[in-house]
């Protein structure tokens, strides 16, 4: 019995990020209920669904943006509201907006942005911009660049240090092919050293099949 | 925790500072409704310089009013307040930074600019003292409680009305204790009671709005 409980409780501190029976309601309609998922550090996960399903939705609640209208989101085995500031140091939240300022240059958005968490320092700032093709674009304001490069000023976060748990609403928007793979090939190395990734995006990821897990919101189950 | 207040009091700084106009319009505005007052009424000073002390101060307050709406604005519209929201440090202290950068490029001008205005509405030189010192403790309330109808109303697509609508009722102390100090001062009485009155609100203000702005924007971004 003390095996089985210890066993239980090894578990428990295994799984990140956990919902159960998640329910979700937007101007009285029900998009989702009864949802169970867990996120292990490592994994990937893709949420499906059509417009509207509640995909944007459903990552706000596990960020703690917004509340649920039914069950709870457990991190690290405790429910998130009764510890805002640990979720807040372990998520990197990137959401259709990505706090991009567009008077400020990608380098001083960078700066800013990362000081929430770790600090980076001058030359991992420009080595992260480059990682994502701004290279030569480092003090140009942001407003400047084309609706991509800001996508990639956001996503240049993602190759500094910080969290390990990602949550990026439709990260691929407005991409280019080169840029798609390469975000890809970044996010299965992110998981590959321990990280982990929920995500949502209406572009098949190509990636292994085994390498990612697909949790659809009409079905209301991760497989 | 300092090194990341200072970052952002610059990053609000340069924000600002990209563009002036914003800053410039409720300048502008407090200095045209003030001079509108001495061509409506006619040149004659004794009269203009009994109503100076509500002028001033009514002038003040829209104009303090006029600069809050957008304050909150493009951080929600770009993302940044959901990364604010998510930071590991205390969101009342965020703010508290970001109004107080947004008063020191704004409402600190406003009070620099009142003497001369208020030796154009004819008021004699012994009451500029109090006119100032008056304005410099009031206009930080007047920023602060503003910077909490403005976290309300950030979400809505017309929230100007509403700010005012919502605000300008809770200005109604300041505005008594401004303009009765400046009264008493032109009648020679003495105004340390206002003032310190006037002191004790804006302790109350810096340290309790914060919390109320940072619990209206928590409500805003939920949405």
């Amino acid at each position: 019995m003390g095996e089985l409980s210890k066993l239980a409780r090894y578990r428990v501190t295994e799984t990140l990020l956990e919902a159960r029976d998640l329910a979700c309601e937007r101007d009285l309609r029900l998009l989702f209920a009864q949802l169970n998922f867990a996120v292990q550090p490592g994994e990937l996960l893709q949420v499906l669904g059509p417009n509207g399903s509640g995909k944007t939705s459903l990552l706000r609640i596990l960020a703690g943006l917004m509340p649920a209208a039914g069950g709870q989101v457990l991190l690290n085995g405790r429910a998130i509201e009764t510890q805002r500031s640990e979720l807040a140091r372990q998520l990197l939240w990137l959401g259709h907006a990505p706090g991009i300022k567009g008077l400020l240059s990608a380098e001083e958005n960078l700066g800013w942005l990362t000081a929430l968490h770790e600090g980076a320092s001058r030359e991992q700032i420009w080595q992260a911009l480059a990682a994502v093709g701004l290279r030569g674009f480092e003090d140009v304001p942001c407003h400047t660049l084309s609706a991509g490069q800001q996508r990639r000023v956001g996503l240049a976060r993602l190759h500094l240090p910080g969290p390990k748990l990602w949550i990026l609403d439709e990260p691929f928007t407005a991409l280019d092919v080169q840029a798609v793979a390469a975000l890809e090939q970044h996010l299965q190395q992110h998981c590959a050293h321990g990280g982990a990734v929920i995500l949502t995006t209406h572009h098949p990821l190509a990636l292994p099949a085994d390498s990612y897990r697909r949790l659809d919101l009409t079905q209301g189950a991760a497989c | 925790m300092l090194r990341l207040c200072i970052l952002l009091f610059k990053r609000e700084t340069r924000l600002l500072f990209r563009r002036p106009m914003e800053l410039a319009n409720p300048l502008v505005f407090f200095a045209l409704v003030i001079s509108l007052f001495p061509l409506a009424i006619g040149p004659e000073s004794r009269l203009l310089a009994t109503i100076a002390p509500g002028v001033v101060w009514v002038a003040a307050l829209l104009a303090v009013l006029l600069s809050l709406d957008g304050l909150f604005r493009s951080d929600y519209e770009d993302g940044s307040l959901e990364q604010w929201v998510l930071a590991p440090q205390p969101l009342s202290l965020l703010v508290l930074i970001k109004v107080l950068a947004h008063w020191l490029c704004s409402g600190l001008a406003l009070v620099l600019l009142s003497p001369l205005l208020g030796l154009m509405l004819g008021l004699p030189e012994r009451t500029l003292g109090v006119l100032l010192l008056s304005l410099l403790l009031g206009t930080p309330v007047l920023s602060l409680l503003g910077a909490v109808g403005a976290a309300l109303t950030v979400g809505l697509k017309r929230g100007g009305l509403l700010l005012a609508l919502l605000i300008l009722p809770l200005y109604i102390p300041v505005l008594i204790l401004g303009s009765g100090a400046l009264q008493a001062s032109l009648q020679g009485l003495p105004t340390a009671g206002y003032l310190w009155w006037l002191a004790s609100l804006m302790v109350l203000a810096v340290s309790l709005a914060p919390l109320a702005i940072a619990a209206g924007l928590k409500i805003s971004v939920a949405e």
